[in-house]
């Protein structure tokens, strides 16, 4: 086997040194009752041709995004990953790293973090940032979690324009904590009264902008009721790429921004792993869930990087600890962070306004379709059309598929409880679209519609 | 050491690198993109940024370098010898990195509709059967993210199903002292209080006092098998029995599972959840710190419960059940993150699996345990173990071979650092004073190992000469020397701040 | 001179008329290591014996620190939240944690006095 180097009379000499007549007698601890004696009736080891065989097939039985014209979003988004990206990622170093537990083996990995943790952290515009949760909807139950540690209230408010994997995710986060999730209908139009319902109980509010039916608001009502009545304002973010276009969170008042960092360095990988993005104001850093790396200075007095506030953490704090999560989302951090730095600051400004360009030449594209109406009157890079009053947007979906078109996230593949938004149509535009794309699904919607 | 200064502060290989705040230079471009269109009139309500994000501006050249420097201050599998316990840092396949870079898996979104995916479907239903086959267990949750939240959503799905039982009441979770930290904190998440139970001192559960310890209001109890001593546990039929005669469910942290695939299947053990890390396990690489996953296997009783979403195979091929509505036979406790599980790593981890077959995991794991008995035999009478062999996948050690030396199990740890070799674990299971957990893996050859018997020893020889002042200034030959970590925490700099004025 | 008692957790009170002073002692701060953070009780708070009252972290532990007595907190150490190394440099004197109200005297009667807590460190060494 490949993997393994022992050869047999390796194994023999070692059982040797160790006084053990044979490899079974290792595992003597094992009751013999449960003890197996050969191999499980499972198929047996391959060379890389055949596996490799074996997935190429699995890979032929799809329809990747490149080969359609493409306009998923939903919560993941295509953007163009830089070819440096990954070439960096396949660094053994990085690649085959574990956690940054010994700082003076971990300078790289550690460095990463707190570069990463500055990005994060002048994306959102907020003064601290971890370094990474799981994915989007993880860090936005960890957001309402730490909440309610802050405040010591019981209550979240989840506005409908939050994805409702996001809702769900937390919804269940809270299920056996005693916390109550206040859970508003799916708003496609943003005219939710989020502001009526704080009261006295509320731990936070939270939000996500652009919703996930594509609107944009303006945060510093919200913020302001929020702050009023001591709640915390939490704002979800779901293509970080629209932070370079768009006012950041912190500056309109958030306490909590979470985010799913996947847009950058990432790809979609069919949805995972993701990249939990986290940030918050300084005063309430104690309170905050996963790991941060911090600056100090080694025995020569020379700038280095370790792990910090570990007391937070499950392997010290225990039941007791802010959250019980034992990792972050390093590589996908360190993807992220490479495809951010390639951007810069310009970069980022231009990504963004090119993304907001494609949407709004979707946009006109898709008003000259009859029966077609786009719901939200702002958006970033997707936003949410209805297809006439009796039309079914997944039947829609699927028709198009079968031409070749990705065309789009019914709502109802995620309310198909909510009869009026059978026709709605969730779209994406990115950088990644050309205008023959628009083209042909323009054409297409004008076809079936 | 002022005989290694250097006009540019560089040593050679060592190459001092800024932050990349302190880099870059208005203007400069690392991915071309074309001029966008003029946007006359926006679509942000009025949200348009008012200032800058703050990022700097560089080349690609400067990017590449930057990071590969950063990365030459990292130490990998790939590097050298990495026995930490508990971690299983064993060597990661590149044939699962090139196969998770495949267009058709990786350029996959999550929404598609399923027809146009039955192949991504397809990768997560037959891992779902080799996790199935591997333990003996009817189902498997697979979207956790990883090990800490598989134990959060095997707890979950005990409490859902204690509730769906009227039973719950029964909140009360044991935990041996010696658990990963997590197993209390992923409890308290569910809203269970936790009950230390004691072990006895061959470093096993102790039968009688967990006997003792059982009563109505116990849900369940998380047990780690291989335990964190890197021993089994031998009356874990026992164990099983009792808790089940009790009412309870028996949840096993499966961080160690890669002891014993293809020699024992946890079904058989009387196990009704386990959370599996794929990054161990099954060789997904670690990066620094995740993604990793934790897929949880479940008993017939607890699979009603297991979470959305979740993939079935019909006569019209791969069906993903993302609503409850859309499985009345079943109760699904709710969600535990975005999408549909960490299907990057499922892909590496399958391709793992199918390299290795039936026959080569168990030969892995015989490999595992054998190497890591055999660091026990050559180590015992220079150090101390701390429980009598065999051991299982991992060896551990106190620190009283130490004793009077003046030096530390850390300082132990930092001199093996200037030997090029990752320290084992420290301090951890916190059962055993001063502890050193190794855990070789089966991908280390007899030379390695032999290497590194050979400085272990030659360490305790040193340390017992009197030789403390030595390791108290380890490391020396590394980018950084030991790291301030007081003044880290006591004044968090947690980001980079532009220089004042 | 006012009347010191200690606790078996390594707490100390300082006791003067119906108001305590609270801190922990020179042995706690040496077994916790450099003091990196405290977190302490806010004015208000009532607290039963033995409750806990505030956290004290070092780099790789937290330890709560309980009341000896019951009362209602007054005042808290506010010098601590900057300087937390204050702990390790004076214990029993410039680091209190914190003053409460007593709510019952009677109870300082349980607790050690300084030579009944020196012979009890003695026995844990």
């Amino acid at each position: 086997m490949r993997y393994l180097p022992h050869t047999e009379s390796d194994r023999r000499a070692m059982l040797d040194a160790i006084g053990a007549p044979d490899a079974e007698s290792l595992f003597v601890d094992v009751p013999a009752a449960a003890r197996l004696s050969q191999p499980l009736d499972l198929p047996r080891g391959e060379g890389e041709m055949a596996v490799e065989r074996a997935f190429s097939r699995l890979a032929m039985k799809n329809l990747s995004a490149g080969c359609a014209p493409f306009f998923i979003g939903a919560g993941l988004y295509r953007h163009h990953v830089p070819a440096a990206v990954d070439q960096l990622l396949l660094r053994g170093e990085f690649l085959t790293a574990y956690t940054p537990y010994q700082p003076e083996l971990s300078q790289g990995t550690l460095q990463v973090l707190f570069e990463f943790q500055t990005q994060v952290a002048a994306l959102t515009g907020m003064e601290v940032a971890n370094a990474s949760m799981y994915d989007g909807a993880t860090a936005c139950a960890e957001a309402v979690l730490m909440a309610a540690r802050v405040t010591k209230r019981p209550r979240a408010i989840l506005s409908g324009g939050l994805h409702p994997h996001w809702r769900s995710t937390t919804e269940t986060a809270l299920r056996y904590t005693g916390l109550e999730a206040d859970l508003l209908a799916p708003d496609p139009l943003g005219i939710e009264d989020l502001m009526g319902r704080i009261d006295s109980r509320t731990a936070c509010i939270v939000v996500q902008n652009p919703g996930f039916f594509g609107g944009i608001r303006d945060l510093r009502p919200l913020a302001a009721a929020c702050r009023q009545a001591g709640a915390l304002l939490v704002v979800a973010v779901a293509d970080p790429v629209g932070l370079g276009l768009m006012e950041a969170p912190g500056a309109m008042g958030a306490d909590i921004v979470v985010a799913e960092g996947q847009s950058l360095g990432i790809g979609l990988s069919f949805g995972g792993p993701g990249l939990g993005l986290f940030a918050t104001r300084e005063k309430f850093v104690r309170q905050m869930p996963g790991r941060l790396a911090g600056q100090t200075v080694d025995a020569d007095g020379r700038r280095g990087f370790v792990l910090t506030l570990s007391t937070r953490e499950q392997h010290i704090r225990r039941e007791k600890a802010t959250s019980n999560i034992c990792t972050n989302s390093g590589l996908c951090a360190l993807a992220f962070s490479i495809h951010l730095s390639l951007l810069g600051e310009s970069g980022l400004a231009r990504l963004a306004q090119l993304n907001h360009a494609a949407a709004v030449a979707l946009e006109q594209r898709l008003r000259g379709v009859k029966g077609v109406r786009v719901l939200a009157p702002s958006y970033f890079n997707e936003f949410a059309v209805h297809l006439g009053e009796d039309v079914d947007a997944a039947q829609v979906v699927d028709t198009l598929a079968a031409r070749g078109i990705l065309a789009g996230v019914p709502a109802s593949r995620f309310y198909p409880d909510y009869p009026e938004l059978a026709p709605v149509l969730i779209l994406a535009a990115t950088e990644t679209n050309t205008g023959a794309d628009m083209d042909a699904l323009a054409n297409a919607l004008a076809e079936v519609l | 050491m002022a005989e290694a200064n250097t006009l540019s502060g560089n040593r050679g290989l060592m190459v001092e690198e800024p932050l990349i705040f302190e880099m870059g230079s208005p203007g400069r471009f690392g991915i071309d993109l074309p001029e966008p269109p003029p946007l006359d009139l926006d679509r942000l309500g009025g949200c348009r940024r008012a200032g800058p994000v703050g990022l700097p501006d560089l080349s690609e050249p400067q990017v590449v370098r930057h990071y590969t420097r950063l990365s030459q201050k990292n130490y990998g599998i790939d590097t050298g010898f990495y026995p930490l316990g508990s971690c299983t840092m064993k060597h990661n396949p590149r044939l699962s990195e090139k196969m998770a870079r495949l267009p058709g898996l990786a350029d996959l979104h999550p929404l598609q509709p399923q027809a146009t995916v039955q192949g991504a479907l397809e990768v997560i239903d037959s891992l779902a059967d080799w996790l199935k086959g591997l333990t003996g267990m009817p189902a498997v949750a697979m979207t956790p993210a990883a090990g800490a939240h598989g134990e959060w959503c095997g707890l979950m799905a005990i409490r859902a199903c204690l509730e769906d039982r009227g039973q719950g009441h029964r909140r009360r979770v044991l935990v041996p002292e010696s658990a990963h930290g997590t197993n209390p904190a992923s409890a308290a998440l569910c809203g269970f209080t936790v009950d230390p139970i004691p072990a006895k001192a061959d470093g096993r559960v102790d039968l009688a006092a967990l006997k003792a310890k059982l009563g109505p209001d116990v849900a369940c109890l998380m047990l780690t098998n291989p335990n964190t001593c890197g021993l089994f546990e031998t009356e874990i039929l026992d164990i099983a029995q009792a808790v089940h005669e009790a009412g309870a469910f028996f949840y096993c942290d499966g961080a160690n599972f890669n002891a014993i695939v293809g020699r024992v299947r946890v079904a058989d053990l009387g196990i009704d959840a386990m959370h599996i890390n794929l990054h161990k396990t099954f060789s997904t690489p670690h990066g620094g710190g995740g993604p990793g996953a934790g897929p949880t296997v479940l008993s017939a009783e607890l699979a009603p419960f297991a979470p959305l979403p979740f993939v079935v195979h019909g006569p019209q091929g791969f069906t993903l059940v993302e609503h409850a509505a859309d499985t009345p036979e079943s109760k699904p406790f709710g969600r535990v993150k975005g999408f549909h599980g960490q299907f990057g790593v499922f892909v590496r981890a399958l391709a793992y699996i199918m390299s290795m077959g039936a026959d080569g995991l168990r030969q892995a794991s015989t490999d595992a345990v054998l190497n890591a008995n055999y660091l026990l035999a050559r180590l015992k009478d220079d150090l101390s173990p701390s429980f009598a062999g065999p051991c299982m996948h991992e060896c551990l050690f106190d620190d009283s071979f130490l004793k009077d030396s003046g030096v530390t199990t850390l300082d132990f740890a930092k001199a093996l650092i200037d030997e090029g070799f990752h320290p084992m674990t420290m301090y951890f299971p916190l059962v055993v004073h001063g502890a050193l957990l190794m855990e070789p893996t089966e991908t280390e050859s007899r030379e390695t190992l032999d290497q590194f018997v050979a400085v272990v020893r030659g360490l305790a020889a040193k340390a017992r000469d009197g030789q403390a002042e030595e390791f108290k200034q380890a490391p020396r030959f590394t980018p950084r020397r030991r790291l301030d970590e007081t003044l880290a925490a006591r004044t968090p700099v947690l980001r980079w701040k532009p220089p004042a004025g | 001179m006012s009347d010191v008692r200690f606790t078996k957790d390594h707490e100390w009170i300082r006791v003067e008329g119906d108001l305590g002073t609270v801190g922990i002692t020179d042995y706690a701060q040496h077994q916790l290591g450099d003091i990196v953070f405290v977190d302490l009780p806010e004015p208000g708070r009532d607290l039963a014996q033995g409750g806990e009252a505030a956290v004290v972290e070092s780099v790789k532990a937290a330890s709560e620190v309980y009341t000896p007595v019951a009362g209602t907190v007054t005042e808290n150490n506010d010098a601590l939240a900057d300087q937390p190394a204050l702990v390790n440099q004076s214990p029993e004197d410039g680091a209190w944690f914190f003053r409460l109200r007593l709510a019952d005297p009677a109870q300082l009667a349980g607790l050690m006095d300084r030579a009944a807590y020196d012979e009890y460190v003695k026995g844990l060494e």
